[in-house]
């Protein structure tokens, strides 16, 4: 079965209580890119990628509106499997937040959750998932000590790995180098090259470099809009709107 | 006048160095009073006699010994299911917040600062007249098992509510369902505040005497044959010496009960950093 896991979002409102965090907002994320989310903070970028994976639902008084569908199937449906969407859309925080578990437990979770037990098949996602997060090498011999004495940008990558262990087909990344040095940062953004290939990826970021390094298309946030969407080339030579050139240029933000 | 500012700040810091030094001194002499004295007085009775002997002519802790042991065996296996599970339906499954969790936790607070001598005479009217179990262990282990109830809820729920916000997240971010978050990722982060807490309650019971006096009959002679026996316990047997003529040997329990409340608080602090251990990354 070849499903498609593009997302398309229409006329999505989102309120905290009395509070108009997201306005109707439009857009289409193709498959097998990467789409950066900029914009200054509390503009609705985290907000809006939360959408995706209904984190949202853990947060009391959060109400959304409008259409978001992924592959076609609206995700805010009445009966949606939000444990199935979460396993197709894979999450990474802004800060790395490993189980304190050992590297193999961390790894092995979301198999475990969905059923896989033989110690064979755990072991082969194990290491093919930290290959892909590019931590085999370093973790290889020490996948039973704690998760804990990694270092932030291994943490970071782990956590990438347990993402990737659920077989997602859309991973959302949240500032995820926020929290990270230069070159942590930089081998994480060398990662998100390689897992183009074979994921759609939506990352959040306060960096603009990174998001032109990157991404392949730019949606400015303000004040809960998306002032502007296009290829983040366009984006960043030649913005359409005032304000975005505003912000890219570091007027504000 | 700079100068006389200075010279009174000096004094001032000085007084108040040496006021804070002498209130830790008198604590450590006072502490160490309690423990040199009993040490001193009861050391030299305890013997085989005493610990392991049959009661007869030279009175023995051994009936103490297996009443205190069942005690905490049913206190705790009542106290810590239950006072586990309140804690995380309250910490999971309410929101903090809410009206009814203040009360709850008002409650619970409470009822852990009610004297115990309160709960023994509960214990008394309920188990041992209006249920007819008259005196029995297991009278008294429930009496106890309510006793440190809200205090397991509170410490529990405690540690409960310090696991990151974050690792919940992260669980559920790989679809992982409520039940999988809190028992693979919460609860294994928060073991080594529960195990200290409940550690710690077994050496409330342990300790405690006020409640067993009005349920378990502190039978001092006799080995308890089961939970529905009555019986004594170390404490007890250190207020039965005292008052029947044997200080000696109500010092010697005392230094049995000092030893094992020592060695119960260690035990507390070595589990605790031995589950503490992966958690510490987190801030």
């Amino acid at each position: 079965m070849d499903k498609q896991f593009n997302i398309t979002v229409r006329g999505c409102d989102l309120h905290y209580g009395d509070f108009h965090a997201l306005k109707n907002i439009n857009i289409d994320i193709e498959e097998s890119e990467v789409t950066a989310f900029i914009g200054p903070s509390g503009c609705g970028k985290s907000t809006f990628i939360k959408t995706f994976n209904r984190m949202n639902d853990l947060i009391e008084n959060c109400r959304i509106t409008g259409e978001i569908l992924i592959g076609g199937q609206d995700i805010y449906a009445k009966g949606t499997d939000v444990t199935l969407l979460r396993k197709n859309v894979g999450m990474v925080f802004q800060k790395p937040n490993p189980f304190p578990m050992s590297i193999y437990d961390n790894v092995a979770f979301a198999p475990r959750t969905f059923g896989i037990k033989k110690k064979g098949e755990l072991d082969s996602i194990v290491e093919g998932s930290l290959r892909q997060a590019g931590l085999w090498d370093e973790a290889k011999d020490r996948l039973r000590k704690n998760a804990m004495g990694l270092s932030g940008g291994q943490q970071q990558r782990l956590c990438i790995a347990r993402a990737l262990a659920a077989d997602p087909k859309i991973l959302l990344m949240d500032e995820p180098t926020s929290a990270l040095d230069p070159i942590s940062t930089g081998i994480i953004e060398e990662l998100i090259n390689e897992l183009k290939t074979s994921y759609t990826i939506v990352i959040v970021t306060h960096n603009m470099q990174q998001a032109t390094r990157i991404s392949d298309k730019t949606a400015f946030f303000l004040l809960g809009e998306i002032v502007e969407f296009g290829f983040t080339g366009n984006i960043f030579t030649n913005p359409s709107d005032k304000r975005t050139e505003n912000y890219i240029t570091g007027r504000f933000g | 006048m700079a100068k006389n500012a200075h010279k009174r700040q000096v004094l001032k810091y000085a007084f108040a160095r040496s006021t804070a030094q002498t209130a830790l001194l008198l604590t450590l002499v006072a502490l160490g009073a309690v423990v040199f004295f009993i040490l001193v007085r009861g050391v030299p009775h305890v013997n085989m006699q005493l610990l392991f002997g049959n009661y007869g002519r030279y009175p023995s802790i051994k009936p103490a010994l297996l009443g205190t042991l069942y005690l905490v065996v049913i206190s705790v296996s009542i106290a810590a299911p239950l006072g586990i599970g309140s804690a995380i339906f309250l910490a999971e499954y309410t929101k903090s917040q809410s009206r009814f969790v203040r009360i709850i936790r008002i409650a619970t607070e409470t009822l852990a600062g009610i004297p115990s001598i309160v709960y023994g005479i509960f214990g008394y009217l309920v188990f041992v007249v209006a249920l007819g179990l008259r005196y029995s262990l297991i009278g008294g282990g429930i009496t106890l098992a309510i006793m440190i109830l809200p205090v397991i809820v509170r410490s529990t729920e405690e540690s409960l509510l310090a696991v990151p916000l974050t690792l919940r997240e992260g669980s559920f971010a790989l679809g992982s369902s409520k039940v999988r978050t809190i028992f693979s990722v919460v609860l294994p982060c928060a073991a080594s505040g529960i195990v200290t807490s409940l550690i710690l309650a077994v050496g409330r019971v342990m300790s405690e005497s006020a409640v067993l006096i009005l349920t378990i009959g502190m039978v001092v002679n006799k080995m308890p044959n089961n939970f529905a026996s009555p019986g004594t316990s170390l404490a007890l047997d250190v207020y039965y010496f005292g008052s029947h003529g044997y200080p000696e040997q109500a010092a010697a329990t005392g230094v049995v009960l000092l030893v094992l409340v020592v060695v119960i608080n260690i035990l507390a602090t070595i589990l605790g950093n031995i589950f503490g251990k992966g958690e510490l990354a987190h801030g």
